[in-house]
């Protein structure tokens, strides 16, 4: 395979073609933050939270989403970088109802913690508090769209790994929220299989197992890429 | 003597729409309270008894969302009368817990808390929402946690009573 060579933070690197550049970032051990990404899914480039510069180009670009290319000069944490990433966490957390104290995942939420990472001590914005109801109709799991970031790797997993689809997204904006099958309450959905993968892919206490209390939900999204590698060795 | 003047700060802390809980944290400061009995005058406190918001004050913590127009009141007057305002804890920086409400119908939950008994005199009325203090007066400083562990709020006391401004590291930031 062709190796390129790129300059990420001033330093020189080589990465083969067809690689992102979130590949080629973390493969050099650099911690870039995301939130929509999860390995092993097909790239969504929708949190934005990966964005990095690339000389040459004007606008910052998602690193999940952007093939790295021969004699790319790329930022990953300039001021104007953070002030971006923290003010996308910030408007998450404005956008829905994140009650951490109450919450399921609380001390293992990724939102929670990119907030910590980015010295998120406040949020500067109006929260708009939104009335969304709970979908507490399945047997084993519920869904809290209050808590929900639209990033959709629940969507992607359903679909990609266990071939359902149950899950997808309606509305437009801030008023997306995630449907079950043609807008069923879960627990009518003739599609759910009640894997659970989802519950593992989803980054926040908005899927979460039934009967689990404050700080309970039990997180394990590496599930997905394991599942996912497991088929490649096996399927074949 | 009375009106000495010292070089002790002169601190003061709010209990606005919260459970007490991060003055319980500060009373779990364990024996940094004897350093700050010996740095500090509370000069107003629901652990002190000083009923009325005197002027003059150096810093004040406040706990609690501004959930009622009396917490707006106290609210302002602390804020007009004090050099910091410190933000303690998840209720006074997100609303936290006594923001639940907001998504809801504020009448319909007077009615299904008090039912027929509500005596509207009696209770400091609602605002339409629970708000965060630093939409209603401008903050210096935000402690979260709920409650904030003591660490956190030892750590922030420590570099004020130093002189120094305090930076809470990132394993101290988190909300929840
Ligand atoms: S999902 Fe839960 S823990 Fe995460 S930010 Fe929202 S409320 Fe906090
Ligand atoms: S439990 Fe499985 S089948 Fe059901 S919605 Fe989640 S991922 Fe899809
Ligand atoms: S439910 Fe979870 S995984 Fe699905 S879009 Fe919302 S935050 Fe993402
Ligand atoms: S992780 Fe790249 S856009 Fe979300």
């Amino acid at each position: 395979m062709p190796a390129l060579t790129l300059t990420i933070d001033g330093r020189l690197v080589s990465s083969r073609a067809g690689e992102t550049l979130l590949q080629v970032i973390r493969g050099n051990g650099i911690d870039l933050p995301t939130l929509c990404y999860l390995e092993g899914l097909s790239p969504r480039g929708g949190c934005r939270l990966c964005m990095v510069e690339v000389a040459g180009r004007e606008k910052p670009q998602a690193a999940c989403v952007t093939p790295a290319e021969e004699g790319m000069v790329v930022t990953t944490g300039s001021e104007r970088l953070q002030r971006y990433r923290r003010q996308i966490v910030e408007l998450l957390l404005a956008e829905r109802n994140h009650t951490c104290s109450v919450c399921v995942v609380n001390g293992q939420c990724e939102l929670q913690s990119l907030a910590a990472r980015f010295g998120i001590d406040h949020v500067r914005y109006a929260y708009l508090s939104p009335r969304l109801p709970l979908d507490a109709s399945h047997q084993r799991f519920g869904m809290d769209p209050g808590r929900c970031v639209l990033c959709a790797r629940c969507v992607r997993t359903c679909d990609e790994v266990e071939g359902a689809h149950t899950l997808d997204l309606r509305g437009r904006g801030v008023r997306s929220c995630i449907s079950i099958d043609l807008n069923e309450p879960w627990g009518r959905s003739e599609t759910c299989t009640t894997c659970g993968k989802c519950v593992q892919s989803c980054p926040t206490g908005a899927l979460f197992e039934k009967w689990t209390a404050r700080g309970e939900k039990v997180r394990a999204p590496e599930l997905i890429p394991r599942i996912l590698a497991w088929r490649e060795t096996h399927e074949r | 003597m009375k009106g000495e003047r010292t070089n002790r700060l002169r601190v003061a802390t709010l209990w606005l729409s919260g459970c007490s809980g991060c003055h319980m944290s500060l009373l779990d400061t364990d024996e940094f309270l004897l350093k700050l009995a010996e740095a500090i005058d509370l000069v107003h406190s629901p652990l002190a008894d000083a009923p009325k918001f005197p002027s003059g004050v150096d810093l004040v913590l406040i706990e609690g969302g501004v959930g009622t127009e009396h917490d707006l009141e106290r609210a302002l007057l602390a804020r007009s009368r004090s050099r910091q305002v410190v933000s303690l804890g998840d209720c006074a920086i997100t609303g936290n817990v006594p923001a639940l409400r907001n998504p809801l119908d504020r009448e319909a939950i007077i009615r299904e808390v008090y039912g027929v008994a509500w005596q509207p005199e009696r209770l400091p009325a609602l605002l339409p929402a629970v708000l965060p203090l630093h939409r209603v007066i401008a903050v210096d400083l935000f402690i979260p946690g709920c409650p904030p562990e003591p660490e956190r709020i030892r750590t922030v006391l420590t570099a004020i009573i130093r002189g120094e401004a305090p930076q809470l590291p990132q394993e101290m930031l988190s909300f929840g």
